[in-house]
């Protein structure tokens, strides 16, 4: 048939008009809503995406676990979310109990005060990340590991009893308790606010209306979570490990025929993807002061849609999808109501599944056999 | 139907129980705790059998059946409550003309997708959207008509009978709303990988909970009262009611998997690829799978809603959808006699007896307990504790072997025969 003579219903049926249609009127609701509340209120609607922003980067913090282990066993890793407690419990219990944040300061007295903070809330941070490795790699080797040739799902569903686990050892009275604890910063929050120019709030004071506020929180998380995404970076892109984990992640038999220890490998990716997720745990539990046994669940599935709306295996991919998924939580919450933002989350991963199931980076997969 | 004696055999056992324990209930000798947990065990079996057909027969990973489950429980609730606390057939005339209505427009748009050959997936969602949408506000506007006389036929019948009517249609309707919503859903995510399918549907629950956390403001049910949770149901679901559906559910399954469609769902969980190179529709197996299971749980859900009167948001959590996930994988995969005697085994035993018999603190412990056991499960025996057992009346009757009868035929299985040793 001819180009020419295609009717008019045939036309719409080859360019996916009445999809394109759908998505765009989806759009623009979406856009009408959140720009009519923007332009009531600017300052509130900035403020939202500074929220967004703060919240993002640690969502992407988690998000790279998710989509490294993925990337290599093919396993959603439920447990994440809880390494991600574990991580921020570690820091509760060295700031709270033994003052690791101090060490610098006591040791070192003659060291200008600011710097010995800065190494210590550093050193929490890094217990918090090597105890996260350790556990990621005891649950990889008693958990995953026998499973390893089982059916994907049989792996799914050990990936949930041990995230259950976690949660629920958790809860013991004599480990973490049941209850919401009040978290203690390992320094001393200072607050800035925006009102043509950046002053310093006075601590008790009030932002005069108008303003947008941040705080030393958002460029601790900031500087952080970019300081490890370099890192990471470098070590999947430039050293002898990330060429092994690329490797492993395309073709395991082969690399395995190359010479690579892939099992290795693999505990190697639960390491790196937990210390990640261990230093996020500190960094959310900084922002939002509290920790509670079950604190990892929500984080932990929004970062796994954030992996998935980026597109699972990228890393590029799950960064960008963590921000995305950071201001659509913070602006639902915001306009729409704060319980709302989680069946937001949810609506998104069925959106990108059913748009662009290989998500916005990745690449369409490769038929196995 | 053929009387053999397996059949004969179990149809006796069966009933018989069921018997006795009614017996048992009416003389008092069984206390209302242990009526409610087996009451409790027989919905639990029917929504794991629900998701065994999902997941153990055709191999999809789902965890939206809590969400189902939560869907059937409040659209029943919310008849029933109309009926009793308003003294209108309001919902259930609105809740059946829309649940009507949305079956007809589906069946329509799926004619209409049909024949508009090669239209992607987004477009057939965008229209069945837009089907659903003006299906349920004609079912809606229809539906205030009908109170009226709905309401006066109702009155006119004994009170009695009249709320068991209301009662039944109620949990059918619900069952009816679980497996449209699914179907709605399933459109598109049935089509993505396994694990994948598995969060989505995880998404569906955490989305369907926090809906009726608000379901008073956002939703605009007043009745359901939101996160205070739904008090003044009516408590009509008997031992005799759930027995009732669980024997209609077994016969139902039974002869589903017996028939080719069962086949066909089972070839799809062997192996996909295959499947459709024998000419098995495999979207459709799955979606039939996928509803049929939802219908289930949401039927579970209105049996549910009538136990205790009372409805809660946390009880349809997400970390609850575990539960019927625990027993389809202790029960075996793809076994329905080992789904059902795991049901009631999780309800008698760790709800009851567990509960009775252990101190007060075991309850923070439960949870440590469980994935350690499903863990060994999985590393142990992935077969299931009954290890695949089935009753011999639910044993699938598989088709004879061939047997060639003259030399030609002979001669063609040989070398068939020799063709597949070369491999």
């Amino acid at each position: 048939m001819n180009n020419e003579q295609l009717t008019l219903l045939q036309r719409i049926i080859k360019g996916k008009w009445i999809g394109k249609g759908f998505l765009a009127l989806l759009a623009l609701a979406v856009i009408w809503w959140v720009g009519g509340k923007a332009l009531q209120s600017p300052p509130l609607f900035f403020q939202q995406i500074i929220n967004g922003i703060q919240l993002g980067f640690v969502y992407a913090l988690i998000a790279l676990g998710y989509t490294m282990v993925y990337g290599i066993v093919r396993l959603i890793n439920f447990a994440h979310g809880d390494v991600f407690m574990f991580g921020a419990f570690v820091s509760f219990f060295s700031v709270s109990q033994f003052q690791l944040h101090l060490w610098p300061i006591k040791a070192l007295p003659s060291l200008p005060p600011a710097l010995g903070i800065v190494i210590g809330t550093l050193s929490v941070i890094l217990l918090s990340m090597v105890s996260c490795a350790i556990l990621a790699m005891t649950i990889e080797r008693i958990a995953y590991k026998p499973l390893r040739d089982a059916p994907r799902i049989s792996a799914l569903i050990t990936a949930i009893g041990v995230s259950f686990f976690l949660e629920y050892f958790g809860a013991l009275p004599f480990v973490f308790t049941p209850n919401f604890i009040t978290y203690k910063r390992p320094f001393d929050i200072v607050t800035w606010y925006i009102q043509g120019g950046i002053h310093r709030l006075e601590a008790g004071a009030e932002a005069p209306p108008g303003s947008v506020i941040f705080s030393n929180v958002l460029i601790i998380i900031i500087v952080v979570s970019i300081l490890l995404l370099v890192g990471l970076n470098y070590i999947v892109r430039q050293t002898k490990i990330g060429k092994a984990m690329r490797a492993t992640a395309y073709d395991k038999p082969t690399s395995r025929l190359m010479g690579i220890n892939v099992d290795g490998v693999i505990s190697t990716t639960f390491a790196i993807g937990a210390s990640l997720a261990g230093a996020a745990g500190v960094l959310y539990a900084t922002a939002y002061p509290q920790v509670v046994f079950w604190m990892g669940i929500i984080p932990g599935l929004k970062a796994f849609v954030a992996a998935v709306l980026g597109g699972i295996g990228s890393i590029p991919g799950a960064f960008v999808g963590a921000l995305i998924m950071g201001q659509a939580e913070v602006l639902s919450a915001g306009y729409i109501s704060t319980p709302m933002r989680d069946a937001v989350a949810f609506t998104i991963l069925i959106l990108v599944l059913l748009i662009r199931p290989t998500g916005i980076f990745g690449e369409p997969e490769r038929e196995k056999a | 139907m053929k009387l053999d004696r397996h059949t004969l055999g179990f149809w006796i056992v069966l009933i018989g129980l069921i018997v006795l324990i009614q017996i048992l209930v009416s003389l008092g000798i069984l206390s209302p705790f242990w009526e409610t947990l087996l009451k409790i065990g027989a919905v639990m079996s029917i929504v794991s059998l629900g998701l065994n057909l999902i997941y153990g027969f055709n191999g999809q990973f789902s965890l939206g059946q809590w969400g189902f489950y939560a869907i059937g429980a409040y659209a029943a609730a919310d008849v029933t409550y109309r009926w009793t606390q308003m003294n209108n057939a309001s919902g259930l005339m609105v809740l059946l003309l829309v649940v009507a209505l949305v079956g007809i427009a589906f069946f329509l748009t799926a004619k209409l997708v049909a024949r508009l050959r090669g239209l992607d997936p987004l477009s057939a969602f965008a229209l069945y959207i837009v089907a659903v949408l003006i299906a349920a506000v004609i079912g809606v506007q229809l539906g205030r008509v009908l109170i009226a006389p709905a309401t006066q036929i109702l009155s006119s019948l004994p009170p009695n009978l009249s709320l068991q009517i209301v009662y039944l249609i109620a949990v059918l309707l619900g069952g009816c709303l679980a497996a449209e919503v699914s179907y709605l859903f399933g459109l598109p995510v049935l089509t993505l990988g396994s694990d994948y399918f598995g969060i989505a549907t995880l998404g569906f629950t955490i989305i369907v909970k926090v809906l009726l956390d608000n379901s008073d403001t956002l939703l605009g049910f007043e009745e359901m009262k939101g996160a205070r949770g739904m008090v003044g149901i009516p408590k009509t679901t008997s031992w005799l009611w759930v027995a009732l559906f669980l024997i209609i559910v077994i016969i139902l399954l039974r002869n589903l998997l017996h028939s080719s469609h069962g086949r066909a769902i089972i070839s799809v969980r062997e192996d996909e690829i295959a499947a459709k190179a024998m000419g098995i529709d495999v979207a459709q197996q799955k979606t039939i799978a996928f509803v049929l299971g939802s219908f289930l749980a949401g039927l579970a859900g209105g049996l549910y809603a009538h136990i205790n009167g009372f409805l809660h948001p946390n009880t349809f959590n997400f970390i609850k959808s575990f539960d019927p996930m625990i027993i389809v994988v202790f029960g075996g995969l793809g076994s329905v006699s080992g789904t059902i005697m795991a049901a009631f085994t999780w309800a008698l035993v760790l709800e009851g007896f567990l509960r009775i018999l252990l101190p007060a603190g075991f309850e923070t412990w439960r949870f440590v307990v469980y994935p350690l056991f499903l863990l060994v499960m999985m590393l142990l025996r992935p077969q299931g504790l009954f290890g695949g057992f089935e009753f011999p009346y639910l044993r699938q009757v598989l088709p004879k072997p061939y047997t060639p009868k003259t030399e030609e035929q002979l001669s063609l299985v040989h070398a068939i025969e020799e063709a597949s040793e070369g491999d």
